[in-house]
């Protein structure tokens, strides 16, 4: 017998894995989770039905999504994530001795629960002292904070399901005003790709920039997910992530990534042109 | 009767599965004639667009289906009899009033009525007799009638023959609605309701009174609104002290001999719904409503009203199901808000005025929406308040009438740009769509005040309509005065 699990990337493509094993499947008040083994990409988290993570690949999205801002930014004290229930984004973020605060706001704690039970690759660090876990909305959260952070992560899931109002320009103009002065937002922003999650993309772009002064995208190769081709937005109130790259003294903390790099940092904000076209029509 | 059936709708299921062949309108033949409207609309709604016929009842001679769903409606609205309506609350305001009044027949009624009420003045020739509304100046909004005012226009009409009563207003706003029946009834006079914006009293906890409870005559009641039936659906409601039969006819007068059967059978299924879980349903929308108010008045410079506004006269009670927000003290017009929130934030609310925005919330909300909206507040006020010195926030001006309504739209007409206007009296309406109360009714007086009022709610982009002249920069004024 065989055993596959399809996600479909649109209408007319797939994409599929082989499963070795069901591990969990529950079903909380927002969505449906599942977990299952595979025999190529480790442990796999899926939730209603969109792949989120493989323990394959999550090093590329987990390295990406924090060590830009880290090394542009070393000062960097005081963090909100906001979704990312897995764990991974808190993980790389613990490597830093140099933070003092972790804030993770996640609406659904059996995402939660079951990585922490199913997923240890991922939410072995959700235990650290520094990390204050926040079962809520991430947009009311958001709302009653004001000058607090240093950087804000926004791992969200999907733009439509219980993530969407992550999605929304009240959303991030919240997140702006709980930003201190050097703040960085730096928003998980779907594919240039495919065209439905181009348009999420589009949209997730115009909203930031309508917002932020510093405004730019960079890129990941992240093979489960759909085409492949990843985006993060990388917005500030002023920083540049290039110019205000610390290479030295982010290499100088010695710590061992597998993909992100700082001559990566440097070329991952060069995009290609059909990218720039999107992003200069979003 | 057996709340859990909709006869209406299992007629239309039985028709449905019958595969009638039909030689009759209307032409697209369950879709099959209009393919691009099938594949918007789906297979299963034109399918149940039907005509009336023998099986489906008619809805100007309701003798089975029709009937029966009817007789279900009224039991569970606590009526005697009660018709189902499709030109919306509209024609059941019409007709409750074609009912009490023929020309020249008096009627008591606040002027912040809906447009639909003075219309009938003009279609009937019956006259009113205003009484003038509270007015909130903190929020600027006209509010119930008082029991004083009531009894003073009662004293000195004796000959009127009815009192049309907002039950709630737009705002959410009643009136004293069991002592204006007392007072009514000792004068031979008809209550008349207009529950546009009440259709969750009958079936929710804790909220204000419904007509029907409060002894009232007849009621119009939008079910479309708060009660999940489709736009432009609605129920006009009749008590022991009318002649139902008479009712028909008057609504036959003005009825379509096609009546859709997809807004007819809504009305059936919101019905059994309402009853047999609008205590849940409206018990989650007053939830979701109480913690929007409480956050939004955390905020600071937005005021979510409540019950707290109640004096016992002008403001008998409130509808707390109704987020209203003043949005005054950020320096911004309601209609600003309302624009930006659309705009830039892709929220819809359901209209702004002058100084309040009013949001809809009901248990098709989830918490979600319910946390953006108070967020994207939160952004407008920190991004675009402004010193409120100088706003203008009222939106009600006592009328000063001159002719009926019937006698000044009907009368001969010149057109005037409305700025050269005052002093003339209107032969047209003007109002703010929505709410729909009018500025000017046909027969008032054009004042200075209300001329800068049309100006200033233009100016703030409040949607104007009513006049002959689309852009409403001209107004038809009485010719000869
Ligand atoms: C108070 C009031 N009465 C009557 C109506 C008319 O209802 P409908 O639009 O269903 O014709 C409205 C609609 O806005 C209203 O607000």
């Amino acid at each position: 017998m065989e055993l596959w699990y399809t996600e479909k990337h649109t209408e007319n493509a797939e994409f599929s894995i082989k499963v070795k094993k069901q591990l969990v499947s529950k079903k909380s008040e927002f969505q449906r989770i599942d977990i299952f083994e595979s025999y190529d990409f480790g442990k796999v988290l899926v939730i209603d039905g969109y792949l989120m993570l493989t323990e394959k690949d999550e090093f590329i999205y987990h390295e990406m999504i924090t060590h830009v801002p880290m090394a542009v930014n070393p000062e960097i004290k005081d963090v909100l994530v906001v979704g990312a229930g897995d764990g991974g984004t808190v993980r790389e973020l613990t490597r830093y001795e140099t933070i003092e605060n972790i804030d993770m706001v996640e609406i659904d704690r059996l995402v939660v629960d079951l990585c922490r039970e199913y997923i240890p690759q991922t939410s072995s660090k959700l235990d650290d002292d520094r990390v204050n876990i926040y079962y809520e909305d991430g947009l009311k959260f958001v709302r009653e904070k004001e000058n607090k952070y240093d950087l804000i992560i926004v791992d969200s899931t999907d733009p439509f399901g219980p993530g969407e109002d992550l999605f929304t320009k009240e959303f991030y103009g919240n997140c702006y005003k709980a930003l201190k002065e050097n703040g960085i937002l730096v928003n998980q922003h779907e594919s240039p790709y495919y065209p439905n999650d181009a348009v999420a993309m589009q949209r997730a772009h115009s909203k930031i920039k309508s917002i932020f002064p510093v405004a730019l995208v960079y890129q990941a190769h992240i093979p489960t997910y759909p085409s492949g081709h990843w985006l993060f937005g990388f917005a500030s109130k002023g920083l540049d992530p290039i110019a205000d790259l610390k290479e030295e003294e982010w290499n100088s903390l010695g710590l061992k990534t597998k993909y992100y790099n700082t001559d990566l940092h440097k070329g991952c904000f060069a995009i290609p042109n059909y990218v720039k076209e999107l992003l200069k029509n979003a | 009767m057996d709340q859990n059936r909709a006869p209406l709708y299992e007629a239309l299921e039985k028709h449905r599965l019958d595969r009638v062949v039909h030689f009759d309108v209307p032409g697209h033949k369950g879709g099959r004639g209009n393919k691009e409207l099938t594949q918007f609309l789906g297979e299963r709604c034109l399918k149940v667009d039907v005509n009336s016929m023998k099986s489906l009842d008619n809805l100007n001679h309701p003798v089975s289906v029709i009937k029966e769903a009817q007789d279900l409606a009224a039991e569970a609205f606590g009526a005697k009899s009660c018709f189902f309506m499709v030109n919306g609350t509209t024609s059941a305001v019409q007709a409750m009033i074609m009912t009490a009044c023929k020309a020249g027949d008096k009627i008591i009624m606040p002027r912040n009525v809906h447009r639909s009420a003075i219309n009938a003045l003009v279609i009937c020739g019956a006259i009113p007799v205003y009484v003038n509304p509270g007015i909130n100046k903190r929020l600027g909004i006209a509010l119930g009638m008082s029991i004083a005012d009531i009894e003073k226009a009662v004293r000195e009409n004796p000959d009127a023959k009815a009192i049309l009563v907002n039950n709630p207003t737009y705002y959410g706003i009643c009136s004293d609605l069991k002592r204006i029946v007392e007072i009514a009834h000792k004068h031979n006079m008809l209550v008349l309701v207009d529950e546009a914006h009440g259709t969750h009293f009958y079936f929710g906890e804790n909220l204000p009174i419904s007509a029907m409870k409060a002894g009232a005559d007849m009621a119009a009641v939008s079910v479309h609104k708060t009660g999940g039936s489709l736009t432009q659906s609605s129920i006009l409601l009749c008590g022991e002290n009318v002649n139902s039969d008479y009712v028909r006819q008057i609504i036959s007068l003005t009825q379509t001999t096609s009546a859709s059967y997809l807004l007819l059978a809504s009305l059936d299924l919101a019905r059994k719904n309402l009853s047999l879980n609008g205590i849940e349903i409206f018990r989650k929308t007053v939830e979701l409503t109480e913690y929007a108010r409480s956050e939004i008045n955390k905020l600071g410079g937005y005021y979510a009203f409540s019950t707290e506004i109640i004096d016992n006269d002008a403001i008998y009670d409130f509808d707390i199901t109704k987020l209203s927000i003043n949005t005054r003290d950020i320096g911004l017009a309601g209609i600003e808000v309302y624009d930006i929130l659309r705009e830039e934030y892709g929220i819809q609310v359901e209209f702004g005025d002058l100084g309040n925005i009013l949001a809809i919330v009901s248990a098709g909300d989830r918490a979600m929406e319910i946390e953006r909206l108070v967020s994207a507040l939160y952004e407008i006020k920190r991004i675009y308040s402004k010193d409120p010195t100088g706003m203008y926030v009222h939106n009600y001006i006592e009328p000063e009438v001159v002719y009926t309504p019937q006698e000044a739209f009907y009368s001969r007409k010149k057109a005037l740009p409305i700025k050269e206007s005052q002093e003339m009296i209107s032969g047209e309406f003007v109002m703010a769509y929505p709410p729909g109360i009018p500025i000017l009714a046909p027969g008032e007086r054009i004042t200075e005040e209300i001329v800068n009022y049309i100006h200033y709610a233009k100016e703030k982009g409040i949607l104007l309509m009513g006049t002959e002249d689309m852009n409403v920069d001209n107004i038809n004024v009485v010719e000869g005065e």
